[in-house]
């Protein structure tokens, strides 16, 4: 037994020794083969984070981003779904206006010209309306130049003077952003009082707003088509300023990521808003005898507003007459309002 | 015809940044644009690895797509280059590249960022070869004069390769057959859509 045990003891323990120098040093040897096996790896990268960014030491730290492929999505939004998008709201819109210019007409004044005015908007309300309006014009044509017009426009005029008149449209847009969101907080704070929703304006919309049928639904100063004119100037004015300016202030707001979210914000609120305005303008014109003046001369027909706005017509007739004849001085005029 | 890329091997570069002063110094690129950028990633912690990076020249160009202006074209050797009387500085090129390769002089607001710069492979710009004209707006024309981009002729440890996409992807498939590894070739799924098998 004893002579056993002698025999078998260093044979464990040249095994256990055999199986300690075979072991130890493969990890060191795997590790010199193949240094890229612990290092960063692209594709994982990119998995992660869907950008790879890194360390510069170049001043400017922004190029620390070394990928980003998500502008790709980007592309595919401007090129392809915001020309769609855009032409369809705009179109469409257009469509819609002339079938119904067709076939409904110019809503008449129903009960004829009274011949007696009253102020609906004073001038300092004019002027703000007509300053964003204008500023409005010029965004929505620059604007539609950066979508639409490289394939419209410049296969028609040739590169150069596309480019020049680019440049100007481009110029024209930043600086004109600024009067433009001057014009809605004042439109935001001056009109608030009459935008509020409320009862009357389901009534409004239940019975077509009087533009199908002949109806002429009661309304204070604003109906429910105007408040929600009102209220796109508003949230989509805001939203388009917002985006703009984070555009025109690259890097302040955020990163490439976050420009390009507000570029996709910007350009569709922007299509929508402009297919709104087409609306308002065709109702502001020729849709509607005698709502021009509203915003022309300031003062409309006594039977326009009874027609249109019967409940602001008893406020303010209430609150003094209406204009007979003989032109109101100016201050009581502003007074009326 | 060569169709011209960049193909950085991070497994080589030891983020020496001479790419970036030979390209600031060949085109006397203006204070505050860097045509070429050295990025390292995982910096300090095992594993890091330094890529050079300026525009990849992509096929498709993203930038190219989306200019409002259509002021890109590509080379028959594809290079993506544009004009800078085109060019209108509205930045939507800056939003497309996945590389961060568009540059603007002006770190200007109000939208008066100028005309766009960026990597020219240098192969200048749509004036003349070699005039006054091209040197001033895009830099040197080394391609005209049958030389390589001056950034991967002077690295010294030839990560940075450039030249005919076939002749260098097969540079660095020897060097990851006869090293054992690499680490891929950045960018070339994003740009090219094609990888190197290692």
């Amino acid at each position: 037994m004893s002579s056993f045990a002698r025999f078998i003891r260093p044979a464990i323990g040249a095994w256990a020794l055999l199986l300690l120098i075979m072991t130890a040093p493969a990890p060191s040897l795997a590790q010199q083969i193949n240094p890229t096996a612990s290092s960063v790896n692209e594709r994982q990268l990119l998995q992660e984070m869907d950008r790879i960014q890194g360390r510069v030491s170049i001043p400017d730290q922004r190029s620390s981003v070394l990928m980003q492929p998500a502008g790709r999505e980007w592309r595919e939004f401007r090129n392809v779904a915001l020309r769609w998008i855009g032409g369809v709201a705009m179109l469409g819109m257009l469509a819609v206006l002339v079938i119904f210019y067709l076939t409904r007409g110019m809503v008449r004044l129903e009960s004829g010209r009274s011949g007696r005015t009253i102020v609906r908007f004073n001038t300092y309300e004019r002027v703000v309306h007509w300053m964003t309006a204008t500023c409005f014009v010029i965004l929505a044509i620059s604007g539609l130049n950066i979508t639409f017009g490289r394939p419209l426009l410049l296969p028609l005029i040739g590169f150069d003077a596309f480019s020049e008149w680019s440049q100007w449209a481009k110029f024209a847009h930043n600086y004109l952003s600024f009067p433009f969101t001057i014009g809605v907080v004042l439109i935001f704070l001056m009109w608030i009082g009459g935008n509020i929703p409320n009862k009357l304006d389901l009534e409004w919309i239940k019975r077509g707003g009087g533009l199908i049928g002949h109806d002429h639904p009661p309304a204070r100063r604003f109906n429910a088509g105007q408040k929600g004119i009102y209220w796109i100037v508003v949230i989509g004015g805001g939203l388009v300023a917002v985006t703009g300016y984070q555009l025109m202030f690259p890097f302040y707001v955020s990163g490439i990521e976050g420009m390009q979210i507000a570029q996709i914000v910007h350009s569709v609120v922007a299509v929508l808003f402009i297919a709104a305005m087409l609306a308002h303008i065709y109702i502001g014109t020729i849709g509607m005898e005698g709502a021009f003046e509203a915003m022309g001369s300031g003062e409309v027909d006594v039977n326009w507003a009874r027609e249109h706005h019967s409940l602001w017509l008893d406020q303010e007739l209430a609150r003094s007459g209406p204009n007979d004849s003989q032109p109101r001085p100016r201050h009581a005029a502003s007074a009326a309002e | 015809m060569a169709r011209m890329k960049f193909l950085c091997d991070a497994d080589r570069c030891i983020e020496c940044n001479a790419c970036v002063t030979a390209c600031k110094n060949e085109h006397e690129v203006p204070w505050g644009i860097n045509r070429r950028r050295v990025v390292t990633i995982a910096d300090g912690k095992p594993g890091e690895r330094s890529v050079s990076m300026a525009c990849m020249h992509c096929t498709d160009a993203p930038c190219a797509a989306v200019c409002p202006v259509n002021c890109f074209y590509t080379t028959a050797d594809g290079v993506v280059l544009h004009s800078k009387d085109l060019c209108i500085g509205c930045g939507y090129c800056f939003y497309a590249c996945p590389f961060g390769a568009p540059q603007y002089p002006k770190v200007g607001n109000f939208g008066s960022r100028g005309k766009m710069d960026k990597c020219t492979y240098c192969a200048g710009g749509p004036e003349a070869d070699g005039s006054k004209e091209e040197y001033e707006k895009y830099g040197a024309n080394r391609l005209a004069e049958g030389k390589l981009p001056l950034c991967a002729e002077m690295c010294s440890t030839k990560s940075l390769l450039a030249g005919d996409g076939e002749i260098i992807a097969q540079i660095y498939r020897e060097r990851v057959l006869k090293r054992g590894y690499g680490s891929g070739a950045w960018g070339w799924k994003t740009a090219y859509r094609e990888t190197i098998e290692s």
